[in-house]
């Protein structure tokens, strides 16, 4: 069994496999120190909250404390593998600064209480104002770390009890637009493809993905690939040089936001050279000639120019793409959270539906998610959609909704869409949102633009409530903090970027006084004494599994179906993909694989929007168009950044993350081998930009936008000359910058821009300009970027970035039958 | 024929509509997606402009007599408080978009019907490529009052 660093190597080691094979099994295991397999009392079933992948693991569990994980072998998601944020990031929940009692804000404190003084000022206030104001004064803003019951409730209780319009996750921040692309290209939310088409594609294309870090254990399946026999190409459009370029046959690196501009330059190629599918293109889609008409202007040269990329590879792209017999294609933050999010991401659908290539085993198109439990979200209703992807511009769902509920449908607000994350905060700016709930995320560091969001945030006619585990940046601008349980202290479900949907069971109690989220909305609920048509306390449901039970009920129907699954069944099967119901008892690997769609005017989510300016179509305009309910292929010009590089911001800034850490570090900051991997924040600047700023390798600088800045170390990799990057992770509880006199001039959001794509209203982390200025020379030592990653460096003398060989894999090697699953 | 005193008209329209746009852009710089829209749909007020004067002269119409009047709609209040009251001023400069633009489609409908009479197709191409442009403005305009009220006129 051997033995492996997963700070050093990541990804692990190779267990090659060939197209239509199995993938082989590799359990990966990592006790603390001293711990040995049979010192464990228990091993408790769940799986990864550190990003979308989904990896099913066991917690093991000693003398009531978690002591270690171990992969499930037999899981469709993983099998047995674990990244490093798996191994190590479970450490968090035992910090000895962990939320243990209420807080609640006295004389300008915050100062420990009870749940009973706490809870009842959150109610008082909810009451004053609903008086006072109504429900729009009243806002949500979630999370992508719940469970799917969390968000459930929580659905119920701001759109169905209290009837407020503004509801959000910070979903938002990472996955709004792959929903918004779905919805766009095939009436209605739901991943299409599997991780299973990984065992079969010949060409994967991931775009603006760097897989290898965001989903660590999907990337080493396609390690896999590559090392055995006839292995898939690779395309790469990314401005990083990832271990996905890398790898990757062909590697675009286009200037960013220009994503636009270089998909349609591929789809002009695909449709000259006559790549096409045309009995698929005229048997399930409309538009197909406006896609002619509008690709027509843009011959690879054109894109060349305005991307900066060879009209030769853009060619040779869209030949690797249009030769493809199995062609799996991927999307993520470098699409989402650039300029034209969704115009970008539906033009990727479009390859697809030009190519006939969805719901074959190798042929789908995965629109990922950031966050681990992002698509309950989403589902749920707890963003910007309504419960069960219903469509909140027609009436018949809302009427649906209403009697799932029972409650009057006029109580469910759908007179115009559910208010975004960017447009709640506006409301708060503004004074007309005076009490938001945050739940389990930390806007304080995760929004654009910091020193408006922490100025609005603090202000004394917004009540702050904040529900966390830590003591976040954001909890400390709070009137209220509400200490919650984490994953491995409470129950429930959750499902990841392929449909699966995973059980997460209690291993342990919560610290202190720390309660599950599930139980803070439910006791919040009773206080408020919310009730449905017929009186009974409203949400109906008391606990986790209940909870599930009722979700059900919301599902059946929809494309989110899990009417086939319960909890037993997760405990005896494992991850199971919905829909999962009578006709599917066994889930659902690939959606649209009979060409059908939940595109028919009664079924979709959506009835589309513009995708320039955003604006919603309505029915009679659906209708017309889309009689039929089929994949619509929508077609759109390039337009450029609202912020350009200038003379006086001369780069382009974006943000992004590294393997290490997640989200705003609150959990992997607190684990030591992840923390050490990646300590402090960094700016990556291409070799010619370095020379003609006179800096090297470690030297301090600033950089700055028009809106803010921060000091870092340089580190010089391979990135695309005129771009820098800066990891986001990085805020201020670890800092003194709470102190008097210290600085806030380490977090990426100082400097981002506040402007978003007008489809998803997602931010666009990946448009802004930005100078850089030397601070002096450094100290020799080089930035301490992981090594490993996207941020290699260029320098070959910098020392590799290590753990400890302290996890072992455990090979287990299966006869293969050359079938698939 | 006077489809000159109808390019002379659509002009006048787009002209005063791109302006019209890039003000509230301007107006409204903390109201990011109407900031930011606004002057993305701007540009393609600016690019029917001089598509029109493009054409004007094959009708007789001298470029340089184009007019570009100063959007004069202002002038008449189109909400109630919407000078004092800075939320139904937003409210107001949708609304008056969503006019404006509409009539600029609506007189492009106008152009490519005397297009097709006089069967000059170049001319129907550029009202076939421009009215749609002109919808959707329109759209978004109704779009965003849709968005946005519920808000302003509940509080």
């Amino acid at each position: 069994m051997p033995s492996r660093d997963p700070i050093a190597e990541p990804w692990g080691t190779r267990t090659p496999y060939g197209p239509g094979e199995q993938w082989p099994v590799r359990v990966d295991r990592h006790l603390a120190e001293g711990v040995d397999p049979e010192d464990v009392d228990r091993w408790v079933r769940t799986a990864s909250i550190l990003h979308s992948n989904g990896d099913a693991m066991d917690i093991a569990v000693k003398d009531g404390r978690i002591v270690g994980v171990r992969g499930h072998g037999e899981d469709r998601v993983n099998r047995g593998r674990l990244d490093p944020k798996d191994l190590y990031g479970w450490q968090s929940g035992h910090s000895a600064d962990r939320l243990t009692r209420p807080l609640v804000r006295r004389d300008g404190e915050l100062v420990e209480t009870d749940w009973d003084t706490a809870m009842d000022l959150v109610v008082r206030r909810s009451r004053e104002l609903l008086d006072e104001q109504g429900a729009s004064a009243l806002g949500f803003y979630t999370s992508g770390q719940l469970f799917l019951e969390e968000y459930y409730t929580l659905a119920a209780i701001g759109h169905g009890a209290i009837g407020t319009n503004h509801m959000d996750g910070n979903t938002r921040l990472c996955t709004a637009t792959a929903a918004a692309a779905l919805k766009e290209s095939f009436g209605c939310d739901g991943q299409p493809g599997s991780y299973g088409d990984i065992d079969h594609a010949d060409v994967i294309a991931l775009y603006g993905h760097n897989m290898a870090e965001t989903q660590a254990v999907s990337w080493s399946r396609i390690l896999d690939r590559l090392a055995g026999p006839n292995p898939p190409r690779l395309l790469c459009v990314d401005p990083r040089p990832t271990p996905v370029a890398r790898e990757a046959t062909l590697h675009l690196a286009p200037r960013p936001g220009t994503n636009v501009a270089l998909m349609n330059a591929i789809l002009h190629e695909l449709i000259r050279t006559d790549r096409v599918d045309h009995a698929y293109v005229e048997a399930h889609t409309v538009g197909y000639e406006a896609l002619v008409e509008t690709t027509d202007a843009y011959p690879p040269e054109r894109a060349a120019r305005i991307c900066e990329v060879p009209a030769e590879q853009i060619r040779e792209a869209a030949a690797l793409l249009g030769g493809a017999k199995r062609l799996l294609s991927t999307v993520l933050q470098g699409f989402y959270q650039s300029n034209q999010a969704t115009a970008a991401s539906v033009q990727v659908n479009n390859v697809h539906l030009l190519r006939g290539m969805l719901g074959r085993p190798g042929a789908g198109v995965l629109q990922m998610n950031g966050q681990p439990t992002a698509e309950n979200t989403r589902e749920c209703g707890a963003d910007g959609d309504l419960t069960g992807f219903r469509n909140w511009n027609n009436d018949r769902h809302i009427a649906d909704l209403a009697q799932v509920w029972n409650l009057d449908p006029m109580r469910i607000p759908h007179y115009a869409p559910p208010t975004h994350a960017m447009q709640i905060m506006r409301y708060a700016e503004k004074g007309s949102i005076r009490f938001l709930w945050v739940s389990a995320t930390n806007p304080a560091v995760s929004l654009p633009e910091l020193g408006r969001i922490r100025e609005l945030l603090a202000s004394q006619g917004l009540f702050l409530v904040v529900q966390d585990v830590f003591m976040t940046e954001t909890a400390e601008l709070a009137d209220v903090v509400l200490p919650a349980a984490t994953w491995g202290e409470k129950t429930g479900t959750f499902t990841n970027s392929d449909r699966t949907v995973h059980l997460s069971e209690k291993a342990v109690e919560p610290p202190g006084e720390a309660r599950p989220d599930l139980d803070i909305f439910l006791d919040y609920a009773r206080r408020m004494d919310f009730r449905d048509d017929d009186g009974r306390p409203f949400p109906q449901w008391h606990d986790p599994e209940s909870a599930f039970e009722a979700w059900k009920r919301a599902g059946v129907g929809r494309p989110c179906d899990y009417s086939g699954i319960t909890y037993d069944h997760l405990r005896r099967v494992g991850g199971i993909q919905w829909p999962c119901n009578e006709e599917h008892p066994q889930g659902t690997e690939r959606l649209y694989a009979d060409g059908r769609f939940w595109a028919s005017p009664e079924e979709c989510e959506s009835f589309g929007k513009d995708l320039v300016t955003g604006a919603p179509s309505e029915e009679a305009e659906y209708r017309s168009t889309n009689p039929e309910g089929r994949a619509m292929i929508k077609a759109v010009e390039y337009v450029p950044p609202h912020e350009e590089p200038g003379e006086e911001y001369p780069f382009t800034l974006i943000t992004g993350r590294t393997i290490y850490h997640f989200h705003t570090r609150t959990k992997t900051g607190r684990a030591p081998e992840l923390q050490r991997a990646a300590p402090e924040v960094w700016v990556e600047i291409a070799p010619s930009d370095a020379r003609a700023a006179g800096i090297d390798e470690g030297d301090p600088v600033q950089v700055r936008s028009p809106r803010g800045g921060i000091r870092a170390r340089v580190r010089v990799s391979g990135i695309r000359p005129g771009v820098l990057f800066v990891p986001f992770h990085y805020g201020y509880w670890d800092t003194d910058a709470s102190d008097e006199g210290g600085e806030r001039d380490r977090a990426a959001n100082e400097m981002t821009v506040n402007d978003w794509d007008p489809v998803s209203k997602q931010p666009l982390f990946k448009t802004a300009a930005a100078s850089l200025r030397p601070l002096g020379r450094g100290d020799g030592r080089p930035s301490q970027a992981p090594t490993t990653t996207a941020s290699a460096p260029v320098d070959a003398r910098v020392p590799a970035t290590r753990g400890e060989p302290d996890t072992v894999e455990e090979h287990v090697d299966e006869p293969t039958d050359g079938g698939t699953r | 024929m006077r489809i000159g005193a109808a390019l002379r008209e659509l002009h006048r329209s787009e002209s005063t509509l791109a302006t019209e746009l890039s003000r509230v852009a301007e107006r409204y710089p903390k109201e990011k997606e109407v900031h930011h829209v606004a002057e993305d749909l701007a540009a393609w007020s600016r690019d029917h402009v001089r598509a029109i004067a493009e054409a004007a002269p094959r009708y007789g119409v001298d470029p340089a007599a184009l007019e570009s009047p100063e959007p004069s709609e202002e002038a008449q209040p189109e909400l109630p408080g919407e000078g004092s009251d800075k939320e139904m001023a937003l409210l107001a400069d949708l609304r008056r978009l969503y006019r404006m633009s509409g009539g600029a489609a609506l007189d492009w409908d106008l152009l490519g019907q005397g297009a097709q009479a006089v069967a000059d197709p170049e001319l129907l191409s550029v009202a076939e490529r421009c009215r749609p442009r002109s919808v959707r403005q329109m759209r978004w305009a109704r779009g965003m009052l849709k968005a946005v009220s519920p808000q302003i006129l509940a509080t």
